[in-house]
């Protein structure tokens, strides 16, 4: 018996659950997501096929996942994160085995209506679990070494099979995610001291053991990595898109060259325009205003999370919340920050504006959990 | 898991602290995404802006039209004719065989031209036009337009190819042009865009080469938008080029043309040159060639054929080639002698047959002797040794001098390719060139026009008006560059006494009036069109006794240099005929039968010949006109 089931009384039921629903942040995702529309309508020449009219459609699928899932309470959630955590690894090594493969990496298990990806499904998978862990185990244990060395491993597990996909991007946020959510359970910061370290290690160790037996990463990762790190003029190498990313973005000025008058975007200068380098269009097309306006709305998503999360007395939803709430934060901050050349190309995308089901679906099943978790906290 | 009150608010109270500051640290980087955003969009936008129009934008450069080329009277002598190609835009056809073979059915298709096409093809860029095939005739291109409709991706497109419609006529005045080459991109620190157009024509020889700045015109540009592909989406704007000024040239196509069918098939070259301003009616050199067969690359056989050909029909013997003047350069020398006051005409020199001079023995070409002989007899006569006398006396400073001042060792700025400047010898330059000192022998070579001394048939022409003016007339082979008439050439007084050069044309109007003169017998007897000349044989091989039992090539060259009418001068002529043996024989009738076509400007009446010669000029006028007519009318059914 939990905390939020004693005070079962107080939740709201049936038909009136629709009223406590958090509609300001329905508000704000059907928002970006139409941001999304607009662009993936642009990017097709003014088109709604190839990428609009699936993505609305998915959209709306979306929204009717969400919904279902913020009615159902979110003590059941709670205990279906087990067999949440354990599917997704259940599908992680399906795709090992009978995955396809995309650009040289095994994503995805085509489903015949909708390709999935069970890393997208991951990222909620472990944030979901840890938040339970958390809230099962006693809060004097929590920063004991054996009571944390289990979540790490909980996290090492899927981002490990992750990795090896190898989808260095999903792999890094997934354990950026739940080592939020352990962060935000209360372990005690020396853990995060040590990790710190052993990552400074890592990624020392990285770099001393290219063209070696040993090699850890990829090829493919250390020229992704390179390029970003080199500062070169080469603009027809490897670091193309970036410069014609970058180029797109920079020459949209304060207020852009309009709907659909983006240069770079018609004249197919810039790669991926539709996924990972959605964002330059944008602020192409609608310059300074239409990018920062954009990146209010995913902060404003944000902070309706953490404002939900810290009104929630109850352990599970809270730390749930704000795992989910973080993980989308890194969702966009990644992929501006590598649109704009703050990080390397790991291919993130655009979370609800980037063309894409798996992971748009998944986030509106976590902006479900969201939901659920603001409807049936106690009061 | 049951948990107290106080644990709960524990719980409560550490993820809130945490969640705030993770929240602050995730706006915190908001903030930093935010100002990023700001630095690259407003601070570097401008920066990025020109980036992106770069990208988009791109040039091209439309070819400007060439200017022509014109003789004085408005003939054309080269001039652009548009071409027409037959071009296949593979993504425009689903089945590029099929299209090939529908358009062979219509057209004849060069098996190498299509292997090419189709080996052209790049499939990543399928919407570059290859050409099937260049150059097709207007009945072709004509027939493939009707057809259009079943001939999906097939286009055809005109562009334009310089033709020389008098072709071998000018071939060394006027040159060709051809495709550019390595050799004329190097002719510029920095090349013109407009060259590196796939087939344009460069001006390689002659007028065309010299000109080639001028006639070319300024490209054109228009700006198009293109994709990451290079595919052209759209034109923005265009900027029309300007074409090439035409050139009007002081040539006569007239007397071109007879003047080269008159040498036939002797390798020889003759120059004519109106005295009024200089201008160049005439500037043949035989053998000649087609320019045409240039313009698109010759063939290997064509090519082997002009170059072994021991006439050099490739030559443009009339400025690039230097010969020894033999006697025409007696002229320099009794001038020399006159203008220093060292003779005087009527001082006579006693001609033995020969001269010895430093212990060498110099002859005569009458090894007999002339006697006592004056100027003007020296002169009729062509007496060597009457000249080595003078050279004994006026030195060969004062003969070199002479020889520039009338015009010799100077290229004259002809602008032609490869133009000598011949060479005028004195003590200086045989230091410099041989490091030797000049002795007496030289100069008494020279003095006849033989040892050092080379000039072209250009300069002797210029020699001949330049003596007959007292003028330092140049040549002029422009007369118009668009609508600009270029300077006269007449040049100024030679400040040479009238006196002296009377006495000289009285000499050389005994050369060929006098009946004892070397060129008696190509005289012109109408009256005021008599003409004075001088012959000259340029010896190639020194022990040639009898030019017609030795070998073509090492017999003498003959000269000839004259002007017209002789008291009233009009023109200057110049002829070399190479190994033609002596120029009395070989040059000097060409010399008398253009210089009559010049003065009539057309055939002349047959009583301005010698009566012995009418029945043969006869002849030969009705030969020569009925060679121009099967030329004229082979070169308007190639047009």
């Amino acid at each position: 018996m939990s905390f939020l089931e004693q005070n079962i009384k107080s939740v709201p039921s049936g038909w009136r659950k629709v009223l406590h629903v958090n509609w300001a942040l329905v508000v704000l995702i059907c928002a970006v997501a139409s941001v999304g529309f607009l662009m993936l309508y642009s990017v097709a020449g003014g088109s709604f096929t190839p990428w609009a009219e699936p993505q609305i459609k998915r959209f709306i699928l979306g929204l009717c996942a969400m919904f279902f899932v913020a009615f159902v309470p979110i003590w059941f959630w709670r205990n279906m994160a087990v067999v949440g955590y354990l599917a997704g690894l259940g599908l992680l090594i399906a795709v090992e085995l009978f995955g396809s493969k995309a650009g040289g990496a095994v994503r995805w298990i085509d489903l015949g209506f909708m390709r999935l990806q069970p890393s997208e499904l991951m990222k909620i998978a472990v944030v979901v679990l840890l938040a339970a862990y958390y809230d099962w185990l006693p809060l004097k244990r929590t920063s004991r070494p054996l009571w944390v060395a289990i979540p790490i491993l909980l996290v090492l597990i899927p981002v490990a099979l992750v990795f090896k996909q190898p989808d260095l991007g999903t792999a890094l946020l997934i354990a950026i995610g739940g080592g939020l959510v352990i962060f935000l359970a209360g372990v005690s910061l020396w853990y995060f001291g040590g990790v710190v370290a052993l990552a400074v290690v890592l990624v020392i160790g990285v770099f001393e053991s290219r063209d070696t037996s040993w090699q850890l990463l990829s090829n493919y990762h250390y020229d992704r990595i390179e390029t970003f790190l080199e500062d070169t003029d080469d603009p027809l190498g490897k670091d193309y898109h970036i410069t014609q990313a970058k180029i797109a973005m920079g020459s949209g000025g304060w207020t852009g060259k309009g709907f659909m008058q983006g240069t770079q975007s018609r004249l197919n200068f810039l790669p991926e325009k539709h996924t990972d380098f959605i964002f330059n269009i944008l602020a192409e097309e609608f310059g300074f205003v239409g990018g920062i306006s954009l990146l209010l709305l995913y902060m404003l998503i944000v902070v309706f999370c953490i404002f939900s999360a810290l009104q929630n007395k109850d352990r599970f939803s809270s730390l749930m919340t704000l795992g989910i709430g973080f993980t989308f934060f890194l969702y966009f901050a990644v992929n501006m920050s590598m649109v704009m050349e703050l990080a390397p190309v790991v291919g993130v995308p655009l979370p609800m504006v980037s063309f894409g089901g798996s992971a748009m679906l998944v986030l509106m099943l976590g902006f479900g959990l969201v939901q659920s978790a603001h409807i049936h906290r106690p009061r | 898991m049951r948990r107290t009150v106080r644990e709960t608010e524990e719980s409560a109270r550490k993820i809130t602290r945490r969640g705030l500051l993770l929240g602050s640290v995730q706006l915190g980087f908001a903030g930093v995404l935010a100002l990023r955003m700001r630095h690259m969009q407003v601070d570097q936008a401008n920066e990025f802006r020109l980036l992106a129009e770069e990208n988009r934008i791109s040039i091209r450069f439309i070819p400007p039209t060439r200017g022509r080329i014109f003789d004085r009277n408005g003939t054309v002598i080269a001039e652009n004719e548009p071409t027409y190609r037959i071009v296949l835009v593979p993504e425009d056809t689903d089945d590029v065989a099929d299209v090939i073979a529908r358009v062979s059915s219509l057209v004849e298709l060069d098996e190498n031209d299509l292997n090419r096409a189709l080996a052209s093809i790049n499939p990543s860029r399928p919407f570059d036009p290859v050409t099937l095939a260049d150059r097709v005739s207007w009945q072709d291109i004509s027939r493939v337009a009707a057809n259009a409709p079943a001939l999906p991706g097939v286009s055809t497109e005109v562009g334009q190819s310089r033709i020389y419609p008098q072709a071998e006529l000018y071939a060394h005045v006027a040159g060709y042009v051809a495709k550019v080459n390595e050799r004329n991109l190097n002719r510029y620190e920095d090349p013109p865009a407009v060259l590196n157009l796939p087939g344009f024509q460069f001006g390689q020889v002659g007028i065309e080469s010299k000109y080639e700045d001028l006639l070319r015109g300024k490209a054109g540009a228009k700006r198009v938008e293109v994709n990451n592909a290079n595919r052209v989406m759209r034109e923005l704007d265009r900027r029309e080029g300007q074409p090439g000024p035409d050139l009007q040239l002081t040539v006569d196509t007239d007397l071109q043309d007879y003047a080269l069918a008159r040498l036939g098939d002797e390798s020889a070259s003759v120059v004519v040159m109106d005295l009024e301003q200089g201008d160049l009616l005439a500037i043949a050199s035989a053998p000649s060639y087609d320019p045409n067969k240039f313009v698109h690359g010759i063939s290997t056989a064509d090519y082997a054929f002009l170059r072994d050909n021991d006439h050099r029909p490739q030559a443009s013997k009339t400025v690039q080639d230097a010969y020894p003047p033999g006697s025409t350069f007696k002229m320099v020398t009794a001038l020399a002698a006159l203008d220093a006051g060292l003779v005087a005409p009527d001082e006579t020199v006693y001609c033995p047959g020969h001269m010895e001079v430093g212990g060498r023995k110099f002859h005569c070409w009458k090894r007999s002797g002339h006697g006592n002989i004056n100027l003007e007899q020296s002169l009729r006569h062509s007496c060597d040794v009457y000249y080595y006398d003078l050279a004994l006396k006026v030195g060969i400073e004062r003969i070199a001098a002479m020889a520039r001042r009338l015009g010799l060792g100077d290229g004259h700025g002809v602008p032609m390719s490869a133009v000598t400047s011949g060479l005028v010898p004195d003590k200086a330059w045989k230091q410099r060139k041989h490091k030797q000192d000049w002795v007496i022998g030289d100069s008494v070579n020279a003095s006849i026009g033989q040892g050092f001394v080379l000039t072209s048939p250009m300069q002797l022409a210029v020699m001949a008006a330049r003596i007959a003016t007292g003028r330092s007339i140049s040549p002029r082979l422009v007369k118009r560059i668009g609508n600009v008439e270029t300077p006269s050439r007449a040049g100024v007084d030679l400040g040479l006494n009238p006196n002296h050069l009377l006495q000289i044309h009285r000499g050389m109007y005994a050369v060929s009036n006098n009946r004892r003169g070397t060129a008696y017998k190509s005289r012109i007897i109408a009256d005021g069109m008599r003409m004075a000349g001088k012959t000259g044989t340029a010896q190639v091989s020194s022990t040639v006794v009898d030019n017609k039992s030795v070998a073509w090539e090492k017999r003498d060259h003959a000269l000839f240099v004259n002007f017209a009418p002789w008291d009233n001068p009009k023109i200057a002529v110049s002829v070399v005929v190479e190994h033609g043996g002596g120029g009395s024989i070989a040059a000097a009738p060409i010399a008398r039968d253009v210089t009559l076509q010049a003065l009539y400007g057309g055939n002349p009446p047959l009583d301005a010949y010698p009566t012995k010669d009418r029945a043969r000029i006869k002849a030969l006028q009705a030969r020569l006109n009925r060679e121009r007519e099967e030329r004229q009318a082979q070169r308007n059914s190639r047009a």
